[in-house]
């Protein structure tokens, strides 16, 4: 195929400027989190990050000369890839804190549960493309749909990581929701779900369980889980309306927060830009995802469409999961901010994720 | 959601109200999100301000004291006592360099600066506190509080520390706690930087039950890093405390027999092979170890040629010289090689393949019995024995009796010893056994070598008629609320089968080892009870085999003159104790192992008498006249080889 010059003419730059601002925000804070004084050297996460940086930026690029559509043949392919490569990691994997979730490749740290997050949206929407029957999807065509999630969200748990096994069910309820359900299927798959929920906290761990009990009172627990969240929103308030200012901040420095770089990150940005860099950073996310909607919106071909809504629906619930927790909103769970916190799979699976969404917006003119 | 379901023929627009609908449902989040940011950010700004601000909490990781360690009748041999720390944030400083000045000036010394320099360079987060002296003395403790103004930043920290009641006292048994080293951190998660660990003895041995739970505090600081209050506390919880075998009275009793000797003593009970004693000179403090020993009194301890961190009791090995007679005549009796009534003529020395092998007698014992053999320690009559017997049946009745094999006390590094036999030598030197290494073996020179505790197991197996117990130190562990929560009851290790005959013959000549006329180790003689014993002599260096008599000892240096030992157990008819010493370059064993076995003992029967009691035994019997009579029967030239 001949290089079309339509690639270059209605190449998205606002997703694309968009990103990269968000990797620089995410580059400042990490710089932030893991700064220990003016003599010492940058920290070298920060220099990894800027790595990833690079690396995602050729991903997302490569991913726009790809035409979107073929993914629809292959959707099975990689989400049995993916699949595989959960398998590994409860056979192989690296262990951190606790949880099994990376696979070493020597030079690389991959963490199979973020591409999972992409396999799901794949398949899920491949599932999806065709025409619902006349009023919606019936339950009895929820089965396979339940099935393809069910198998990832307990390989995530076993590691465990409740973080990811929670993103992945809700991007799938969020593309049955958009692909569209008739009344009855949507009544019954509601009052499941409220019915799970008491059978759900029986079978997490007793970590999990405190998260959520000293989400509901954080003082039950000051010294454990609930410190983390008081910490972290007195590194939020005190930030103030402009902030303290870069490199300032001081809840990080004193190590009152746990995962800076990562699930907390977004505590060091605010204390040190303030309600104004907040804003920004939600605006920033924001962008994404009324750009990806009308992205989803003006595409032709249902598959395209879907497949939109399904990677702004990944953004969406990690940034509001990340910042709620953060903010105190919602529990302790662990989900990175995207292309904002440490992390190479997270960050060039969510490049390429929005390098998908470019070539969604640049094929959708092809027809 | 039907209502959204459009009725366009196109697919797309029956997806855009539900598109649309998620939109603005996820833009409501975000600004739900907002109205939470500008609460936190601008209504709580103040408040959080403040609480930043001030917020000078810490996180600290409470050590737990470890477990109290008590002697068999629960008086404490080790405690844990508060210790104090200075240490210093130096973040919390606001001239640094003077409050390092000061403290430099007030601790002595000029090492603060770099311990932070040190302390940074291994990433130490900030307001993360540098450990600057362990273990301050008192004066130095009332320094830093009275000019606690003048050190912004340098606190005191209380962690409780290890004590060792009475200093040197068991320390090879007890052994030494110190910093937990960088291969203990990566097999362990329980411990981080800086914790306590058993290093040696009982404190390594027993460390999963002395160590305790750490516990943590929130602790809040003021602005120069003084604590104001703890927030929060996880308690710790302390560890087990371990009940010992040994006897506090009985070990201070032979600690202070064996005082400026080097050499080492077992005692153990042969009826449960509890140890009652255990020691080992030189001796170290192990004290000096708690917490950072400094490298000054480290090499002193490694470079000390006297090895005062080996624990001779069950490191030691050296020949048994002729307490190994005891085995010659147990094996031969029992083989039917020899018998009570066998006699053999000492001329003084024996031809044997061209050469001669003296009598350490150098006029001989002239025609003499088994009994007599023991008693006065023939070397002669022992080298026939052992010729009739041949060295692989010697060997095969050492180990049944507990030599040359580890004892399987729980103390680490235990070594086994070496009870040559034929093919041990084909292994090891891959030559056949030549008879005449047999005399050497017979008389326990040679290839033979045992440790202290080996033969301590020898007599007591003779006392209790051919059990092997494990020797064991540890009577129980008691959990927190005084319930054992684990109890260490006698393990039977093997056991020799020894014909009441045999055991008679060889209690009677030790008997008389000790009480009988020309017994060699009157000088372990208690009034009222009868001490069966027998002495021997471990040669130092070469001649092995070939014995030169009649040398005055008091004319050799001391680094060649020979090691005394003597085994023992009490009262004969019923044995409660049995014991094993050496006295290293002591001479003679019934010169100078007697007395250290003798004062033991008598110690020991003041407090346990024996059973049924003797009439006689009342404190009279540790009096000065029955001493000097046992000392009048002897005229302590007695000595044997």
């Amino acid at each position: 195929m001949a290089f079309d010059r339509r690639l270059i003419i209605r190449f998205d730059w606002t997703i694309f400027w968009t990103v990269l601002a968000l990797a620089v925000v995410g580059l400042l804070s990490i710089a932030s989190a893991a700064y220990r004084g003016p003599h010492k050297p940058i920290d070298p996460l920060v220099i990894r990050q800027c790595v990833w940086i690079a690396a995602g930026t050729v991903a997302m690029l490569t991913v726009v000369l790809f035409d979107y559509r073929a993914l629809a043949t292959y959707a099975y392919a990689l989400y049995v890839i993916a699949i595989g490569l959960l398998i590994a990691v409860e056979l192989i994997g690296h262990s951190t804190g606790g949880s099994r979730r990376w696979i070493n490749l020597g030079f690389f740290h991959l963490e199979p549960s973020e591409l999972a997050k992409l396999a799901i949206v794949l398949v899920m929407v491949r599932y999806f493309r065709e025409e619902p029957p006349k009023g919606g999807w019936s339950l009895r065509q929820m089965v396979i749909p339940a099935v393809l999630l069910g198998i990832p969200v307990a390989l995530v748990l076993k590691q465990p990581d409740l973080g990811t096994a929670l993103i992945l069910i809700l991007i799938t309820v969020t593309l049955v929701f958009v692909s569209g359900l008739n009344a009855r299927t949507m009544i019954v798959l509601a009052f499941a779900g409220l019915c799970v929920m008491p059978l759900g906290w029986h079978y997490l761990k007793p970590y999990q369980r405190q998260r959520l009990v000293s989400f509901v009172n954080p003082q039950a627990d000051p010294l454990g889980s609930g410190y983390h969240v008081i910490q972290s929103e007195i590194a939020i308030g005190s930030g103030g309306p402009w902030g303290k200012g870069f490199l300032k901040g001081t809840q990080a420095r004193l190590n009152f927060l746990p995962e800076q770089s990562t699930d907390f990150i977004f505590s060091v940005f605010a204390e040190e830009f303030g309600l104004a860099g907040s804003m920004l950073l939600l605006s920033l996310y924001a962008i994404l995802i009324t750009r990806g909607a009308w992205i989803a919106r003006h595409t032709r071909d249902r598959f395209g469409s879907l497949l939109a809504i399904g990677l702004i629906s990944i953004v969406f619930w990690q940034v509001a999961i990340n910042i709620g927790m953060a903010t105190g909103l919602l529990p302790v769970v662990g989900i990175t901010l995207p292309l904002v916190s440490y992390g190479g799979s997270s960050l060039i699976a969510m490049m390429m994720a929005m390098g998908l969404l470019i070539s969604i917006n640049i094929r959708r003119y092809f027809f | 959601m039907a209502k959204f379901r459009a009725k366009s023929q196109s697919t797309v627009p029956k997806l855009e109200p539900r598109i649309a609908l998620l939109t603005a449902a996820m833009l409501t989040v975000f600004g739900l999100v907002c109205v939470r940011l500008y609460y936190l950010q601008v209504m709580q700004h103040q408040e959080m301000s403040q609480l930043a601000d001030r917020n000078r909490i810490r996180l600290h990781r409470v050590p737990a004291p470890r477990g109290l360690v008590f002697d068999r009748r629960h008086r404490p041999l080790v405690d844990t006592q508060p210790t104090f720390d200075a240490e210093i944030v130096p973040e919390d400083s606001t001239n640094l360099s003077e409050t390092i000045e000061r403290l430099e000036n007030l601790l002595g010394g000029d090492h603060v600066a770099d311990k932070i320099a040190a302390a940074d360079e291994q990433g130490r987060p900030p307001y993360e506190p540098v450990l600057v002296e362990e273990r301050l003395d008192w004066p130095k403790v009332v320094a830093l509080e009275a000019h606690q103004l003048e050190l912004p930043g340098v606190s005191l920290e209380i962690t409780p520390g290890r004590h060792y009641l009475y200093g040197k006292l068991a320390a090879h048994l007890l052994g030494y706690v110190g910093e937990v080293s960088r291969e203990d951190l990566i097999k362990q998660t329980v411990y981080r930087m800086g914790d306590e660990i058993g290093k040696f003895g009982l404190e390594r041995g027993w460390e999963p039950f002395l160590r305790g739970q750490p516990g943590g505090q929130e602790v809040e600081v003021d602005a120069v890093g003084r604590r104001l209050r703890v927030l929060k506390e996880i308690p710790d919880t302390p560890g087990e405390s371990v009940v010992l075998t040994i006897d506090l009275d009985v070990q201070q009793a032979a600690e202070q027999a064996m005082e400026g000797k080097n050499g080492a003593l077992v005692a153990i009970d042969p009826n449960t092979g509890d140890v009652l004693a255990m020691v080992s000179h030189p001796a170290f403090d192990p004290d000096v170890f708690g917490a950072g020993v400094k490298s000054s009194d480290w090499r002193a301890l490694m470079s000390d040629p006297d090895h005062p961190l080996q624990n001779r009791a069950i490191q030691g090995t050296y020949p048994p010289g002729s307490t190994f007679k005891i085995v010659d005549s147990i094996a031969g009796l029992e083989e039917k090689t020899l018998a009570e009534d066998t006699a053999y003529t000492c001329s003084g020395g024996l031809w044997f393949g061209g050469r001669e092998y003296h009598c350490w007698r150098k006029q001989g014992h002239g025609t003499i019995g088994l009994h007599n053999a023991i008693v006065r320690s023939c070397d002669v009559y022992f080298y026939d024995v052992g010729q009739r017997l041949g060295v692989d049946r010697i060997a095969h009745w050492a180990h049944a009796l507990g030599l040359g094999n580890k004892t399987g006390i729980e103390l680490d590094n235990e070594k086994p010893g070496v009870i040559p036999s034929s093919a041990w030598k084909q292994k090891r030197f891959r030559e056949r056994w030549y008879p005449a290494e047999t005399l050497s073996v017979a008389i326990g020179q040679g290839y033979v070598s045992v440790t202290p505790i080996q033969l301590a197991q020898l007599a007591a197996v003779v006392a209790n008629g051919g059990t092997r117990y494990r020797p064991q130190f540890v009577k129980a562990v008691e959990a927190l609320d005084g319930s054992i929560a684990k109890a260490y009851p006698p393990v039977v290790e093997g056991h020799a089968d020894l014909s009441p005959e045999t055991l008679a013959i060889v209690r009677d000549a030790m008997a008389d080892v000790v009480n009988g006329p020309g017994g060699t180790a009157h000088r372990a003689a208690l009034p009222g009870i009868t001490v069966c014993a027998k002495t021997g002599t471990a040669q130092v260096v070469g001649n092995k085999g070939t014995l030169v008599a009649g040398e005055d000892e008091d004319k050799i240096p001391e680094k060649y003159r020979d090691h005394a030992w003597l085994i023992a157990f009490a009262p004969k008819e019923h044995p409660q104790i049995a014991i094993a010493c050496i006295v290293e370059h002591g001479g003679h064993g019934g010169a100078a192992a007697a007395p250290v076995v003798h004062d033991v003992m008598q110690r020991f029967f003041q407090l346990y008498p024996p059973t049924p009691p003797m009439p006689e035994l009342t404190q009279a019997a540790a009096t000065e006249p029955a001493i000097a009579r046992v000392l009048d029967d002897d005229p302590g030239t007695a000595a044997e080889r």
